[in-house]
């Protein structure tokens, strides 16, 4: 009966490996320049973590195999040399493989979050509200009007709170429901949240990131590759969490150009 | 011979007539047109690119914002115009529903005129939820979800009030409810017109309300079988 539980650890082990080692359930293809390095972080996660684990479950395997036929009284069998010089082995390797993976995995966070934007960054601001993202563009002139919390009449098309009657910056700001961007070109996110915690996702971008209430963080990116892609809201934010998304568009310059001329007629 | 017969017949039914329904009988109207001076701010195009199968209705003609709409020779469109004053018949509830439809992501109609206590419908024509919310302040608030296909919501409300009514989910619907005591109103369609029928004499005072122009009165007096004009002009806002 042990000898059976034993082999079937083992077959349970190789059964849940196999889908991760021949990648069945793969990310979508990465569509930014940052991307690689992410991926190669997870892979590396989750080759060091299948290690560990299909080690574990041998090893878990072998001694119910070796070592459950006790009988009733027979003396209790002990690990040779006794568990403390393996305690401390395995503190030691586990250890020292999760500060690895910190260190290595710093060098991928960091091309996202500690690099500054490029000079030349397209800067584009994201809000998130329940339970719609919308987009705002500078503009020719270059700057952001003004938001006005109170001057929010989403009602009237006033998603971020623009003042045009006072404010100059604010008139020719282009305000939009999707994201669109220019391929092979950094766009510099910021990240305004209008009500409660909301996340902005895109798996193809590689990039998750929470919009935080009265901290307007930024994250910046580009996009390699022309398509559409989703945008989707990955912290429950309220009743209609579950429709809040919104289209990244990856345009060629031209089709960009073009969209935003569209869309400040509009 | 057969014309005299029927004469005291014709006369009896005609006072019962006019004892019955006396507005019918000397039926006064108040029509004219609502306009604006000046120049409303150009309209923008409503972005509804997170709800697939609402941009798809609209794919060929773009949504524009409905707050302020005009038509040929500065009509205004969506003007609620109605007797504040002086009409006879205030409290008698209407047994008809009115209907309130989410269709495309918008409300139609965008301004909806009830009587205090009629039954509102409100229907969810899309293959998308809604969550309907309108936002009164003397009237009790309340806000439902409407997931496609469910039967409409019957509800009514109490006191008179402009109520904002805007959608949770979809952060661009925007509508009214304006409810009213009396069963006088109309809506100014494309040309801005509006009329105002069956106003047994005496004197009214016509009010015309824009969602983002504000209010405007007129006292009108009504003698007879009669049309008054009366027109209302609103300065549009450049922002």
């Amino acid at each position: 009966m042990a000898k059976l539980f034993a082999v079937t650890i083992a077959i349970i082990a190789v059964l849940s490996a196999i889908p991760i080692v021949m990648n069945y359930w793969g990310p979508p293809a990465d569509i930014s320049t940052h991307g690689a390095a992410i991926d190669d972080q997870l892979h590396e996660t989750m080759w060091e973590a299948g290690v560990s684990f299909l080690a574990a479950q041998f090893v878990l395997a072998l001694f119910v195999w070796q070592f459950a036929g006790r009988g009733k009284s027979d003396k209790l069998k002990t690990f040779p040399g006794g568990a403390k010089g393996l305690v401390i082995a395995a503190f030691l390797f586990v250890g020292t493989e999760i500060l690895a993976l910190g260190v290595i995995g710093q060098k991928a966070w960091a091309t996202v979050y500690f690099a500054p934007p490029d000079k030349d960054a397209i800067t584009i601001q994201a809000q998130a509200g329940q339970f719609a993202f919308y987009f705002r563009y500078p503009g020719p002139d270059g700057k952001f009007g003004t938001p006005h919390p109170e001057k929010i009449d989403e009602g009237n098309q006033n998603f971020f709170g623009l003042d045009p009657e006072n404010d100059v910056d604010s008139r020719d700001d282009i305000v939009a429901g999707e994201l669109a961007v220019p391929v092979n070109r950094q766009v510099n996110l910021l990240m305004h949240s209008k009500d409660v915690g909301h996340s902005f996702y895109v798996r193809e971008l590689r990039i998750q990131q929470d919009f935080v209430p009265g901290l307007d963080l930024a994250v910046h990116f580009t996009a390699t590759k022309t398509g559409q892609y989703e945008i989707v809201c990955t912290q429950l934010c309220g009743l209609g969490h579950y429709n809040m998304k919104a289209y990244l568009q990856v345009l060629s310059q031209e089709d960009f150009d073009k969209w935003l001329k569209d869309k400040a007629a509009q | 011979m057969r014309t005299k017969q029927m004469l005291p017949v014709l006369l009896t039914l005609l006072v019962c007539a006019s004892i019955m329904c006396p507005s019918l009988m000397f039926a006064g109207t108040v029509s004219g047109k609502v306009t604006y001076t000046g120049t409303p701010v150009k309209p923008k195009q409503v972005d509804m690119t997170k709800e697939p199968s609402c941009a798809k209705e609209h794919a060929t003609t773009p949504v524009l914002n409905e707050t302020v709409v005009t038509g040929p020779n500065n009509a205004l469109e969506n003007v609620v115009v109605y007797v504040s004053s002086g009409a006879p018949d205030d409290g008698q509830v209407p047994s008809q529903a009115v209907t309130y439809t989410q269709k495309g992501c918008q409300y139609i109609p965008h301004v909806l005129p009830m009587h205090v206590n009629q039954e509102l419908d409100i229907v969810n024509a899309d293959q998308t939820s809604h969550n309907i919310h309108p936002l009164p302040k003397s009237n009790i608030e309340w806000n439902k979800s409407q997931p496609p296909g469910t039967p409409p919501i019957k509800e009514k409300y109490e006191k008179p009030e402009f109520i904002s009514v805007k959608c949770n989910i979809h952060p661009w619907m925007h509508g009214w409810f304006v409810v009213l005591n009396t069963n006088h109103y109309d809506v100014s369609k494309g040309a801005g017109e509006f009329k105002l029928p069956n106003l047994p004499p005496g004197k009214y005072t016509i009010t015309a309300w824009h969602e983002d122009y504000g209010t405007q009165t007129a006292d009108v007096t009504i003698t007879g079988n009669e049309t008054k004009d009366v027109n209302f002009t609103f300065k549009a806002k450049a922002y």
